[in-house]
């Protein structure tokens, strides 16, 4: 009995620390995406780059995020999965991490013109189905920016 | 050092090519972080430590080639991937590997 109350309070108290951890962790994600609207542009795809124009700078810039869920999330998606369907709760985890990361990748390199090449590597931490602990992800986004004269 | 990972360096010309030089490092933090950051876990969010973990080991992955690249006289390096692997919890790998290459002004 004593069990359940704690398994209870746990999830309550993890669903609102998450669901405000979320709410403001997109605030700040689509405020610092406007922001950086115009510069770098990125070049998801290009694998030469060739330009008329005097180049001042060339770097590998990457940007690093370690993004976690909650124990909430985790027990509504185990729930979820016994009858299938989109795990909401998972989804947006990575969606933030991702979406974090491309923007530390941009704010490394405010100055430069374009990223090319941008790539987003990521690998599962904690895994879900190996040891059903609350998953944790590390992204990491890199590609070449160029700053031209 | 130039590093890129596209296939040529925009306005310069690759004149020699040295092959594969690669950088790896697995790295942890300590017992304290990893508690703090286990409790983190519960309660949702960014785990700030373990992204310091994370930048760390690229950097110093990235820093393993250019030395290798550096010793073997070229210039720069294009083509570099980042690959990461989970070995436990709590340790990050970060691999980085590319074409260390002479590179001279176009012109």
């Amino acid at each position: 009995m004593i069990e359940i109350l704690i398994l209870l309070i746990v999830i309550v108290i993890t669903y609102v620390t998450g669901t405000i951890i979320e709410k403001n962790h997109y605030k700040s994600i689509i405020k610092r995406e406007i922001a950086l609207i115009k510069k770098p542009i990125i070049n998801a795809g290009a694998k030469t780059w060739n330009t008329k124009k005097k180049i001042k700078k060339i770097e590998l810039v990457s940007g690093e995020v370690v993004i976690s869920g909650d124990y909430f999330k985790n027990f509504a998606a185990t729930l979820k999965s016994i009858f299938g369907g989109r795990l909401t709760s998972f989804e947006s985890i990575l969606d933030r991490g991702r979406r974090e990361a491309i923007i530390r990748m941009r704010e490394s390199a405010k100055d430069a013109n374009f990223i090319i090449n941008a790539k987003i590597e990521s690998v599962m931490i904690n895994d879900y189905y190996t040891n059903k602990g609350v998953p944790q992800c590390a992204i990491i986004a890199y590609g070449t920016a160029i700053t031209y004269e | 050092m130039i590093i890129t990972n596209i296939e040529n360096i925009p306005g310069m010309a690759i004149v020699a090519q040295y092959g594969l030089v690669t950088g790896s490092t697995v790295r942890a933090k300590n017992a304290i972080k990893d508690f703090g950051a286990g409790l983190k876990n519960i309660i949702g969010g960014e785990l700030k430590s373990y992204t310091e973990l994370l930048t760390e080991a690229r950097k110093e992955a990235v820093e393993r080639m250019k030395m290798q690249a550096k010793a073997l006289g070229a210039n720069a390096i294009i083509n570099v991937r980042l690959a990461t692997s989970s070995i436990t919890a709590g340790a990050a790998e970060v691999y980085a590997y590319g074409t260390a290459v002479k590179a001279e002004p176009r012109g």
